[in-house]
Order: C-alpha cells, then sequence, then structure tokens
C-alpha cells in the first residue's frame, strides 16, 4: 500500500507524518513542532490552546491512549474546573474537534473511535 | 441518570494472552469504540487472558505498544468491573498480587478510588456470564 505520507520539518528536523497530518513516531515531538502543526490546521496556539494539548500528552503517557472527547471534558472539568472542561470551550478552541486535532497537534495517535 | 430502554449488558471475555496475538489488543479497542454508546460494560479474564492484566509488562522486545497501561484508563469510560477467574490464575501460578491494580473514580463516594478487579470461581464466572446480554469473546 503506498501513502501519500510526507513529513514536517522544523530547526533541521525532519518528522514524517500520515496522509492526515498525525505524526508517525511521536517520539519527535516538540513544541516547535506543535506550533508548525497547528499552523497547518489553521490555529493561533493560545495558553488555553496549550492547556488542551498538555492535557492531552499527560493523559497519553499515562494511559497510551488519547481520550474521547466526553472523558476529555469530565476530566478537563476536574482538573481545571467547568469553564475550561467544556465542550463548546473545547470546540471554540479547536474547531475540527478537539481530539482530533489537538491530538494532531500533541504529536499522538488518531484517538480510537474519535468523532 | 435515566434507565434507557436500549441499555444492555455488555460482556468482553478476554481469553488470550497480551501479545502475540492481536485478540487482547482488538478487544480493548471495542471496548473503547464501544463505551461511547453508553452501554454497561463489564470484563472478564480467564485462561491465558489473566496475563492481560499482569504488573509490570515490558514489550521492548517485542516491539509493540505496551497497552496494558490502558486497561487503567477504563474507569473513566465507566468499565469499572473487571472479573478475574480465580482457577485460571492458579493454574498458570498466579494470584490476585501479581496484577496491576486497576481502580475506578466513584463520583457518588466524593470520587473515592475502588478497585475495579473482582475475584470470582468459576462457578460465579458462569453466572457473571449468564447475567449479560451480549457476549463478545476474544
Amino acid at each position: 500500500m503506498s501513502e501519500v505520507a510526507t513529513a514536517y520539518e522544523v530547526n533541521g528536523i525532519v518528522a514524517q507524518h500520515d496522509e492526515e497530518g498525525y505524526l508517525t513516531d511521536i517520539g519527535q515531538w516538540t513544541p516547535e513542532l506543535a506550533l508548525l502543526i497547528a499552523k497547518s490546521e489553521h490555529i493561533d496556539m493560545t495558553d488555553e490552546h496549550w492547556e488542551v494539548v498538555n492535557f492531552l500528552r499527560d493523559y497519553y503517557e499515562e494511559y497510551q491512549i488519547a481520550p474521547a472527547v466526553r472523558i476529555l471534558v469530565k476530566e478537563m472539568t476536574k482538573k481545571y474546573g467547568k469553564e475550561k472542561g467544556d465542550q463548546k470551550a473545547l470546540y471554540a478552541l479547536f474547531p475540527y474537534g478537539p481530539a482530533k486535532q489537538a491530538c494532531k497537534i500533541a504529536g499522538l495517535p488518531k484517538p480510537t473511535g474519535c468523532v | 441518570m435515566s434507565e434507557q430502554p436500549s441499555k444492555k449488558k455488555f460482556l468482553y471475555i478476554n481469553r488470550k494472552a497480551p501479545y502475540g496475538t492481536i485478540y487482547a489488543l482488538e478487544s480493548l479497542e471495542v471496548v473503547l469504540i464501544g463505551a461511547a454508546f453508553e452501554q454497561e460494560v463489564s470484563l472478564a479474564f480467564l485462561d491465558d487472558g489473566v496475563f492481560q492484566l499482569m504488573e509490570g509488562q515490558d514489550t521492548t522486545g517485542v516491539g509493540m505498544k505496551n497497552f496494558s497501561k490502558t486497561y487503567r484508563a477504563l474507569g473513566d469510560y465507566e468499565v469499572r468491573k473487571f472479573y478475574v477467574e480465580k482457577e485460571s490464575l492458579a493454574e498458570r501460578g498466579l494470584s490476585v498480587e501479581n496484577l496491576m491494580p486497576v481502580t475506578y473514580e466513584d463520583e457518588d463516594d466524593d470520587y473515592a478510588e475502588k478497585p475495579s478487579i473482582i475475584l470470582v470461581d468459576r462457578a460465579e464466572m458462569a453466572k457473571v456470564i449468564a447475567a449479560n446480554d451480549v457476549i463478545l469473546s476474544f
């Protein structure tokens, strides 16, 4: 099977990604790379964006999966309060889906069963 | 939440060692996807399936992702009953101390951490299986 995969390049480091833009090797992720991926998604990274991205990376580190949106909302509420753990607020930050788009920026695989 | 008429009791039976075949990982993926449908989901571990919950798994030698950590996320997905068969453990020289702790947070009890693993003998396992509506065996 031939895939139309290309790569991100930042600071001389070439990081392969799949046809949807997800990193092939999550070990290659850097914050600079996150900024580049965000740019290709037309997202300007604010502190609120980083909060979600960092949360997803911590969750992945602990459980080896990216959470479903429902779980993301629930866990963000627990950690940061109702204002941050709000589906509407998360979609405002990541219009194409918080799990899907934020995971891409976080260098994680596409979430299982994500929407 | 009110009881929905379409809500069914799902039991995923895991009978194979975690690596070497794709069964354990596939089962886990189906559980995660299925959890989005808000059904009542429980897991059962018997035969070599008990190895899936072994503490301290290291997959560097086989080049596969160590997905054992993911079982500990299932509490977030309201999957909170892991029935483990006593005889299967004993036949493999294992006891519950060899299994990783899996817990869930009980929101009705001030988010207290409670164990998800429930040890049952073979006769009790038969009853657990009989009490579920949908049985998926991996």
